[in-house]
C-alpha cells in the first residue's frame, strides 16, 4: 500500500518532476516560449523560475527550430535540456533538429556521444483550438530511428516516466495529451522513475485486450464500464511508452483474451495503432478469434466547431462498438 | 554582398615569429589540401562511397580561426567541412577510414563525409543540412556561458546558409542571451550550383548590425588576415561572452560536390583561381621574406608520407558489421 497518497493534477505531476530532476541534477535546464515567469501556457512550468533562476529556466524566442537545435547543442556539451514546444503541432518547425539532428546524434557519430534531451509537447483535441493546435503527431516520431516517444496518461506516470525520460541518454518526445492537465489523479510521493519501454495493465479483464495510451485510455475505461454491464470483461493496456513499446505485455493480454482493439487519439491511417495491430497479425496469429479493430480519428484535419469535433474525435461509445463486434 | 572589396596586400619581410607562425599555417593549410587532393583521387578511383565536399581554395579559414581554439572549445561544422575537422585536430587515420566507410572510421563507417565528428576534440558534428550545425553551436555557446568556463562555440557556415531561417533565429537568439558564438562565414560565392547573389538579397554585415551582433569581414586569400582577426575576435569573447561574426572571403576550387562538372561556371572564374590561393599565396609570402624552399618542401614531403601511411592504414581496416551498427541506434548508459 502506497504511503502519503494525494491527489495531484497532470500538469503539477509534471512540474513536480522537472523540480525534482533538476535539484537532483544541475545540468537539467529547461528552455521553452513563456515557460519562466509566466510558468507556461498550461501552467506546468509555474514556480520553477523562482525556485530555480534565469539561469536553468530559459524563456525562449519564439523559434521552434532554434529551439531544438539549441536544446541538442547544450546536450552535447554537458546539459540535460527539457524543451518544451506549446503546441505539439509547432514541432514542424523543428522537425531538422529533431529527426535529422538528434536522433542521429548516437548512431551517425558511431556511439561518441548521445543527445541526452527531452522535448516536452501538448498533443490532442477537445478544446476547439482548430487544425493548428489539436494535432496527435506522436507516430512520426515513433517512425524515427534513434527517438523515444512516451505519453502518460496519469500523474504518477507523467512524473516517473518524465524523470526516466530526463534521466535517458536518449533524445526523448514527451507527449502530454492537454486534456489531462487539469485533471486529478492519485499520487504518491514516493513515486520512483518508470522505466521507459514498459506498458501497464490498467485494467484486468478476460474477454477483449484494449490498447491505447495518453488521454484516450477515459474513453476506453468508460467504455469497460459499460461493456461490464453487457458481462464483457475488458482488458486494458496503456502503452506508457510509444517508441520503445512492451509488445510483450500486448502479446501476454492477448493471449488471454483473444481479441484486440487499439484505440487511440490521433488519425488511424498509418497510426500508432496500424503498427501495433501489423505486429499483433504476425507474431499473436495464432492468438486471434476476430479480426483486430483500430479506433483512431478519422483522415480529415482536426475541425474547430465543437458540432464538428465532437464528432471527429474517437469516444467511449465508438470503442464499445468496436468491441462489441469482434466479442459478441 | 558585403561592403568591403578583398584586397591583397603586398608580401613584407616577417618577423622570426611570424616566421614560426606562417610556416605552421602553411603545413596546416597545404595538410587540408592534400589530404582533400587524395580523397579527390580516391574518390574517382571508387574508393570512397557516397558525396563529398571538398574545401580547398577555403583552407585559410579554419586554420586561422582554429589557431586560437582548445578542446574545449566547440564546433559544429558543415558539409564542406574536412578542412574545419582537420585544423581542430581530427587524426588522419580515423578521418580517411571513416570516408571509406570502414570500421575503424572515427564514426565506424556510420558518418561518413558529410557526419563526421569527434567529441574528443569538441568537433560537435558535421552537417548534411546547409545550417544544420548553426543552432547545434549556438546551443554549445549557451552550455559554455552557463559553466561560466571561458570556452567558446564555433558555427561554421556558408553563404548559402544565409537565406536559412535557422541563421536568423541564432543570429537572433546570441545576441539576446549574449552567447559566446562565432558565426564564420565561409563565403565562396556559390550556393550549390547557384551564384549568392542569385540566392540572397541581404547583407551579412547590416544583417549582424541589425541584431546589434559585431562583424568583421577578412580576405581569407591571407591567414594572417585570418588568423588575426580571429585572435582579437575570440579573446574577446572569453573575456565577456558575446556571439560575433567573421565572415572570410575565400573560393571555391572544385564543384558543389566531387564530380560535379561545373558547367553552371563561367570558365574565365575558373581560370583565374589560382590567383585567389591562399596557399600560393602565402608560399609566395615565405619564400619573399626569405624562407627556404626546401624547408616548405620538407613540410610537404613529410605531409606525404603522414598521408600515406593513414591512406595505407585506413584502406587495410576490415569494414563494419551492420549487427554491431544496429545495436547502436540507442545509448545504453
Amino acid at each position: 500500500m502506497r504511503m502519503n497518497s494525494e491527489s495531484v493534477r497532470f500538469g503539477q505531476a509534471i512540474g513536480r518532476a522537472l523540480a525534482d530532476a533538476m535539484i537532483e541534477d544541475d545540468r537539467v535546464i529547461l528552455l521553452g516560449e513563456d515557460i519562466a515567469a509566466a510558468g507556461g501556457p498550461f501552467g506546468v512550468t509555474r514556480g520553477l523560475h523562482a525556485q530555480f533562476g534565469s539561469q536553468r529556466v530559459l524563456d525562449f524566442p519564439i523559434s521552434e527550430a532554434a529551439l531544438v537545435g539549441t536544446a541538442l547543442g547544450a546536450a552535447l556539451t554537458g546539459y540535460k535540456p527539457v524543451a518544451e514546444i506549446m503546441f505539439m503541432d509547432f514541432c514542424t518547425l523543428a522537425m531538422d533538429a529533431l529527426v535529422n539532428q538528434s536522433a542521429k546524434t548516437h548512431f551517425m557519430f558511431g556511439g561518441q556521444n548521445s543527445a541526452p534531451l527531452v522535448v516536452r509537447t501538448p498533443h490532442g483535441g477537445g478544446l476547439n483550438a482548430g487544425a493548428q493546435h489539436s494535432q496527435c503527431l506522436e507516430a512520426w516520431f515513433a517512425h524515427i530511428p534513434g527517438l523515444i516517444v512516451v505519453c502518460p496518461s496519469n500523474s504518477e506516470d507523467a512524473y516517473g516516466l518524465l524523470r526516466a525520460a530526463i534521466t535517458d541518454p536518449n533524445p526523448v518526445v514527451f507527449v502530454e495529451n492537454k486534456t489531462l492537465y487539469a485533471k486529478k489523479y492519485a499520487f504518491s510521493e514516493s513515486q520512483q522513475p518508470i522505466s521507459l519501454g514498459s506498458a501497464r495493465v490498467a485494467r484486468v479483464g478476460k474477454d477483449v485486450t484494449v490498447v491505447t495510451y495518453g488521454g484516450a485510455i477515459h474513453w476506453a475505461e468508460a467504455a469497460a464500464v459499460e461493456l461490464a454491464e453487457d458481462e464483457i470483461d475488458c482488458e486494458i493496456i496503456d502503452l506508457r511508452t510509444l517508441q520503445p513499446w512492451d509488445e510483450a505485455t500486448v502479446l501476454t493480454s492477448l493471449t488471454k483474451t483473444h481479441r484486440l482493439v487499439i484505440l487511440h487519439e490521433a488519425v488511424e491511417s498509418f497510426g500508432i495503432g496500424a503498427e501495433i495491430a501489423a505486429r499483433m497479425a504476425d507474431i499473436g496469429f495464432d492468438e486471434l478469434d476476430a479480426p483486430i479493430r483500430r479506433i483512431g480519428a478519422p483522415y480529415t484535419p482536426v475541425p474547430y466547431s465543437p458540432a464538428l469535433e465532437s464528432e471527429y474525435a474517437p469516444s467511449a461509445a465508438k470503442v464499445t462498438a468496436s468491441v462489441k463486434e469482434i466479442v459478441l | 554582398m558585403s561592403d568591403e572589396t578583398p584586397t591583397s596586400v603586398p608580401p613584407e619581410p616577417l618577423t622570426f615569429s611570424e616566421s614560426e607562425l606562417f610556416i605552421d599555417c602553411y603545413r596546416l593549410m597545404k595538410r587540408i589540401r592534400m589530404v582533400e587532393e587524395r580523397l579527390s583521387a580516391l574518390f574517382a578511383d571508387g574508393a570512397i562511397p557516397g558525396f563529398i565536399h571538398l574545401s580547398i581554395g577555403q583552407e585559410s579559414v579554419p586554420v586561422g580561426v582554429s589557431r586560437h581554439l582548445t578542446n574545449s572549445d566547440t564546433i559544429a561544422i558543415t558539409h564542406r567541412g574536412h578542412g574545419q575537422a582537420l585544423a581542430k585536430g581530427m587524426d588522419l587515420t580515423p578521418f580517411f577510414a571513416e570516408m571509406m566507410g570502414k570500421q575503424d572510421g572515427i564514426c565506424k563507417g556510420r558518418g561518413g563525409s558529410m557526419h563526421i565528428a569527434d567529441s574528443s576534440i569538441g568537433m560537435l558534428g558535421a552537417n548534411g543540412i546547409v545550417g544544420g550545425g548553426l543552432s547545434i553551436a549556438t546551443g554549445s555557446a549557451l552550455a559554455h556561458k552557463l559553466d561560466g568556463a571561458n570556452h567558446i562555440a564555433v558555427a561554421y557556415f556558408g553563404d548559402g546558409a544565409l537565406a536559412e531561417g535557422i541563421f536568423h533565429e541564432c543570429l537572433n537568439l546570441s545576441a539576446l542571451w549574449s552567447l559566446p558564438c562565432l558565426f564564420v562565414c565561409e563565403n565562396n560565392g556559390w550556393g550549390e550550383f547557384s551564384k549568392t547573389d542569385q540566392q540572397f538579397r541581404g547583407n551579412l554585415k547590416k544583417l549582424a548590425k541589425a541584431f546589434g551582433v559585431s562583424y568583421q569581414f577578412v580576405d581569407g586569400i591571407d591567414v594572417g588576415a585570418v588568423t588575426d582577426a580571429s585572435e582579437s575576435i575570440i579573446l574577446a569573447m572569453r573575456k565577456k561572452p558575446h556571439p560575433y561574426v567573421l565572415e572570410c572571403k575565400v573560393e571555391r576550387f572544385h564543384g558543389h560536390f566531387e564530380g560535379d562538372p561545373q558547367k553552371y561556371r563561367e570558365e574565365s572564374d575558373l581560370a583565374t583561381l589560382e590567383e585567389r590561393d591562399p596557399i600560393i599565396y602565402l608560399r609566395e609570402k615565405l619564400i619573399r621574406a626569405g624562407i627556404a624552399p626546401a624547408i616548405l618542401e620538407d613540410i610537404e614531403s613529410r605531409l606525404a608520407q603522414e598521408i600515406e601511411q593513414a591512406v595505407a592504414s585506413a584502406l587495410a581496416g576490415p569494414n563494419p558489421e551492420f549487427t554491431t551498427a544496429k545495436s547502436e541506434v540507442y545509448a545504453h548508459e
